[in-house]
Formats: C-alpha cells, structure tokens, sequence
C-alpha cells in the first residue's frame, strides 16, 4: 500500500494539479474554440482529482464502510459516461478543496488541546551523584531528585524537598497567580516556577501525573459522542448507503444518469457527520483551557439540561477550615489593643488548637508585631490559654476565673453564637477585651456566582450538609438558595439525589470529590471542586481544577452554548441537503453547484462552531498567562 | 497485555476512523482498540507474546496515515 501513502503525503499537490488543469480546462473552453484541448484537460482534471478520492473510497470499502468518498467517486464517472467532463472537474476540484479547508478550519477548532499537549514538560534536570544532568522526561523514575530553576517547568508530580519559590499552576488549576511553596508541599507536572529553586523528589511521571492525566481525559472527553451525535452516528450508517440506493432507484426508472449522479453528490451527508463533533470538540477544548474538565458530548448535553444544583456544604461552598470571621474590639485606646493584640498573637502561637491557629493566621495577616511573652501562657483543657494579665478562651473559662460579664458584654456574645460561630473570647482580669468569631468562611465569589446562576435561570439551588440546623442556616443565609438540608448522613444525600430525580429533576451535585463520590456518581452530573483534585478527575463528570466558584458558572454557560451549537449545525446541515433536494426537484441544481453548496456548509458548520472558540474573561485571564508560559 | 498508543497525523474523515479500527482490529493479539478522532491517536492492548507494537504502527502506516510517534507501556 505504497500507494497509499504516497497520496495522502502529496494531497496537496494534487489538488493544486487538479486546480490548475481545471482552470486551464475551462478558459480554453469559454475564450477559445479550441474544444478538443479544453476536453482534454479537463478529463486530465477529472482524473487527476478523482484518484485520491477513488483510493479513500476502495480502501473504505474492504473494511465494509461506505464512504462519501465512494458516492463521489461514482458520481465522477457517471459524468463520465454522459459526457460532462467540466462538471466532473469541478466536482473533484471542489471536494478536494473543500476537505483542504475542512482540515486547516478542524485543526483550528482542536488547537485548545494542542495548546495542552504543547505544554507538556519534555526535559529535566536530575541530581545524580555526578551533578546535574539533562535528561527527557520519560527517563525520570520515582524517588529521582529533580532541580528546578526559576522560568523552568516542573517536570514531575512530587514533593519538594529543598528550596522554596513562587509557582505557577494555570496549567493545572487554569488559575495563574503564582502560589508560593516551600519545602514538603506538593507541586505538579506543568506547572511553571516563577521565582526561586527547588529540588523536588520524584513522586509520578508522565502519563500519572496530574496533568497527564487532565490531557488524557479531554483527548477521550472530545471523541465522547453527545446523544445528538450517537443519533446521526447511526443515522449516517444507513444514510449514505441508502443514498447510493435511492440514486440507483432513479436511474433505473428514469434513465436518466444525469440526476442520478447528482443525486449522489446532493446527498453527501458531509456537513452532518461533520457538524455536531466539531460542536463538540470547540467546547469540551475551550472549558479545558479553563481549567473546567468535561467528560464527553454526553456530559455537556446532560449539564445543558440541569434544572437543579445541589451543593455540599463543607469545603465546597466554605473554604473547608477555620478562619476567624468576625472580631469585635471592645478596647477603646488604640495603644492598649495594639499591645494586647500582640500578646494575643504569642499566646496563641504557642497552642496547636485549629481555634488558635485561624486566630494565629489571621493575625499574622493583619501584620500584627511578633513580641516574646515573659511567661509561657497554661492551658486549661477544654476552656482555652491562661497568663498572669490575660484569659482566652470561652466562656466556661472567663466564668471559673470570675470574670463576670456585664450585659452588653453578653450581647456580643450571643450576637457572634447566632452567625453559628465558635467565640474566642478575650479578656483580663475585669472585662471583656475582644471577642472573635471562628468558623468555616465562604469561599470568596460564592454568593456572587450563585446568583449568576440564578439569573441564568436555575432557581433550584440547595445545600446539602451533614452540619446542625443553626450552623447551616448561618451560612446558607448568607447565600440566595431555595433551599437547605442539614444533619444529613452520606447515605441522606444519596436518598436526596434520588428523590429530585424521581420528581422529575435534572440534577447536578458539587462537591469536594473527597469523600462524596456515591453522590458525585448518583447525580445526573457529577461535579468535582477543587485543585489537584486527583481522585475526582476519575469519578466526577465535570472536574473543576480551580476552586473558584465562578468556574461553575462558566462551565454550565459552555455546556448550554455548546448544546445550542450541536443543534444549529444540525438543522444547518439537514437543511441544506433538504434544499439541494428541492433545487433539484426545480431544475435549479446540476452537480458542480451541488458540491458547491456542499462544501461551503460544511465550512459554515465549522465556522459556527468556532464561536464556542471565544473566551469568556475569566477564561481570557488564563489563556494569556499561559502563552507566556510557552515563550518562556 | 501490554499498551500502545500511536500518534497519527491530523484525521479529518470519519470514515478513516472506521477503517483504522478495523483494520487494527482484525490484526491477531490486538484487542479494545480505540481511535481518537479529533487526538489523532489510536490506542490499542496487545499481546506482546503474539504481536509487536511495530507490527501495529506498520497497520496503520499501510493504510496510509503516518506514524509519528509510538508509545508503548507493559
């Protein structure tokens, strides 16, 4: 099959062999009377340009297919036969032409992909006893040490075990603020360091990792076939024989080759084997730019059609650990609450507590002074930290020291209870200093993207949360749901899930991916939050590698266009055979501009497709921290 | 069973998918073959006993789309 090869290499030339010849053909045949040389180059043409297509179409026809190619192919030689050699030239100028443009516009549509693959670490540099050594990456094994400088990609999943710097993960998480990360943390394959050295040690390589894993998935993702697609995919089995058929049947009652050949280039199912995987790929590649990884046509098609989002609530609606919420300052000198603030500071260092630690976190981000305590503060167990000036902790520890609070005071504290807080209460010897609220924050865009979701029509959006009923209305009230469901069990969700669907629901579940799989595999869509979120990339339907909440509301927004395009190139596509039909019906069609209209739909199906190419801003930002990444 | 995946050119017909597949199908110790349209890349699991990875790509290449990588993991 030497052949073979040797066509699909020189393609190009053959069209352009085919192009001119055809062009020669037809002016002699317009401008001279030269009608001889005009036939002959136009059967020079003809045959030049049928070659490929015949050879596609043999080949296609020992493995049982029947390709567009064989009706092309026999259409060329019906015109043949009649006589009309113009037209056969056209038609496989035309055809070539077309399917020229369709691989230069397809690569375009798949070029997010491309993008992906291209950021694929390729070498690293490797600690060996000799010193450093360039070496691929397929060559690096686990436990290998492997040095990154500021600028390189990190080659590896790993650990870092010297060094520190800031990294950029848009590769991963599609979020491009560098993230700074010191030794024992975990960095990602693809990931690119910005400033600062490390040395990593090797935990997964090349296809494992992470990001091997992400190419992997929307690679498989873009050939899942939408129910849409699963249609044509059968409809277009026996669409093209029957074609062949139908073109026959005419013939043999009619006599009359001519529209008969026609027929069969009319019938070309070209735009719609065409249109709705195009629809496909251009969105299922653009979300993943994102960071929003969608398994397949069926995914996007089902998300399209959700009616209703249930949210868990711990870790995907809230940040998922303590963090001090609200502090309410009852000292009125400005000097003292400086003073005692720093003190707060290093009493709290010296506890272990999640309490004390968000309290130490916050602190330290509010550029509170380091100050050394002159005595080391006595835990009281369950009540909180006591020194010779000081108390904190909670109530329970204010009263067994006799501290009386007045009713103000008592106010405040209740105030803070009701947000469904834990209260850090400081206080010396007479009064009540600060009192701090600790709990798990929302994630910063939460309500806002809730409320996007709203306006885009999805009115059904419910927590679902193991938590009591106070702390979870605390933080749902905070947020525009229909609804919430608290003290729910693993197994309550599930039952929940299953209740919205039997009524009747489309329901898509977000979650963590940590520990509510069943969940996630339960919903009509499951969707997985958060950064490196490795074991949900397997079980959730919808992976959104950043943790921003506005990531969702992209993701439904690209499944609902990506849906809406599938359907228009479908009725394009069907359409215009219906018309090439009726032209046809009307004399109004031969077969050059039959191929003619063909070729320019399935462009326009391309084209069309293309649209779900742009970015929406939040995409944007990624996308342009990535190209700088490349030129790097 | 040992895998492979091939790397091919740009595909831009859905009939060459069909071809390929089967094609690679029918080859004896290749078995779960699976042709990425839009990746451009066929995955496939084979005996290694039975078949070598070359053997697959040489498939593919008769049927003429080049080969322009080939992957293989045990």
């Amino acid at each position: 099959m030497k052949l073979q090869r040797f066509v699909t290499k020189h393609n190009r030339q053959f069209l352009l062999l085919n192009g001119i010849l055809m062009g020669l053909g037809l002016s002699f045949n317009f401008w001279t009377d030269q009608r001889t040389i005009a036939v002959i180059l136009l059967i020079a043409a003809s045959i030049i340009g049928v070659f490929p297509i015949a050879l596609h179409a043999f080949s296609a026809l020992r493995y049982k297919t029947i390709s567009i190619e064989l009706l092309v192919t026999i259409a060329v030689i019906g015109a043949f036969v009649v006589g009309e050699f113009h037209e056969s030239a056209i038609v496989t100028f035309l055809f070539l032409f077309g399917g020229y443009l369709e691989k230069k516009t397809l690569a375009k549509t798949r070029a997010s992909i491309k993008t992906l693959t291209e950021l694929a670490p390729t070498t690293a540099t490797v600690k060996t006893a000799q010193g450093e050594k360039q070496v691929d990456v397929d060559d690096l094994a686990v436990a290998d040490q492997v040095l990154v400088r500021p600028g390189d990609q990190i080659p590896v999943d790993g650990v870092i075990i010297q060094g520190q710097g800031y990294v950029n993960e848009a590769a991963i998480t599609g979020e491009s603020k560098p993230v700074f990360k010191a030794t024992t943390t975990q960095v990602y394959s693809g990931s690119l360091l910005d400033s600062g050295m490390l040395t990593v040690r090797t935990e997964k390589v090349g296809d494992e990792t992470t990001f091997g894993k992400i190419i992997e998935l929307v690679e498989e993702a873009q050939d899942a076939k939408s129910p849409a697609e699963k249609f044509i995919d059968r409809f277009a089995k026996f669409y093209t024989p029957a074609v062949l058929v139908i073109a026959l049947v005419v013939y043999l009652i009619t006599r009359d080759l001519n529209t008969a050949i026609t027929l069969l280039v009319l019938g070309c199912p070209g735009a719609l084997v065409i249109g709705a995987p195009v629809s496909n790929v251009a969105g299922i590649g653009s979300s993943a730019k994102a960071g929003i990884l969608v398994k397949g046509g069926e995914v996007t098609t089902a998300l399209a059609h959700v009616d209703t989002v249930l949210f868990d609530k711990t870790g995907t609606l809230t940040v998922g650990k303590p963090e001090v919420v609200t502090t309410i300052n009852l000292i009125d000198d400005a000097e003292k609450l400086k003073q005692t603030t720093a003190q707060l500071l290093a009493i709290e260092k010296t506890s272990k507590h999640p309490l004390a630690q968000a309290i130490v976190t916050d602190l330290m981000h509010k550029k509170i002074p380091n100050i050394s305590l002159k005595d080391s503060p006595e835990t009281v167990k369950g009540q909180g930290l006591v020194t010779d000036t000081l108390f904190v902790g909670n109530q329970r520890l204010l009263a067994d020291h006799g501290i009386q609070l007045d009713a103000k005071e008592k106010l405040t504290v209740q105030q803070i209870q009701q947000q469904g807080l834990s209260t850090v209460l400081v206080a010396d010897k007479q009064h009540l200093l600060l009192a701090l609220g600790i709990g798990d924050a929302l994630k910063p865009d939460t309500a806002a993207a809730l409320s996007k979701l709203k306006a885009m029509g999805l009115n059904r959006l419910i927590m679902l949360t193991g938590d009591n009923a106070a702390s979870a209305q605390a933080i749902g009230q905070q947020l525009p749901l229909s609804g919430i469901q608290a003290e729910l069990l693993p197994e309550d969700k599930l039952a929940y899930i299953k209740a919205q669907q039997a009524e009747g629901h489309q329901v898509a579940f977000v979650g963590d991916g940590i520990n509510d799989s069943p969940a996630l595999a339960a919903a009509n869509v499951g969707i997985a939050m958060g950064a490196g979120a490795d074991a949900a990339i397997e079980t959730a339907d919808v992976t959104l590698m950043n943790a921003n909440f506005m990531a969702l509301v992209v993701a439904i927004q690209k499944s609902r266009q990506t849906h809406a395009n599938t359907v228009q190139n479908i009725v394009i596509a069907i359409g215009t055979v219906a018309a090439l039909l009726i032209g046809l019906l009307l004399g109004k069609i031969d077969m050059a501009s039959g191929m003619f209209v063909h070729e320019a739909s399935i462009l326009v199906v391309i084209f069309n497709a293309m649209r779900l190419l742009r970015h929406s801003n939040l995409a944007k930002r990624i996308q342009t921290a990535k190209k700088i990444a490349v030129q790097r | 069973m040992a895998k492979v995946t091939l790397a091919l050119d740009e595909l831009t017909c859905p009939s060459c998918l069909t071809k390929i597949k089967q094609a690679v199908s029918s080859t004896p110790g290749v078995t779960n073959v699976k042709v990425l349209f839009n990746a451009g890349k066929v995955k496939a699991e084979f005996d290694p006993e039975v078949v070598q990875a070359e053997k697959i790509a040489a498939v593919v290449t008769d049927l003429g789309y080049e080969v322009k990588s080939n992957k293989t993991t045990v």
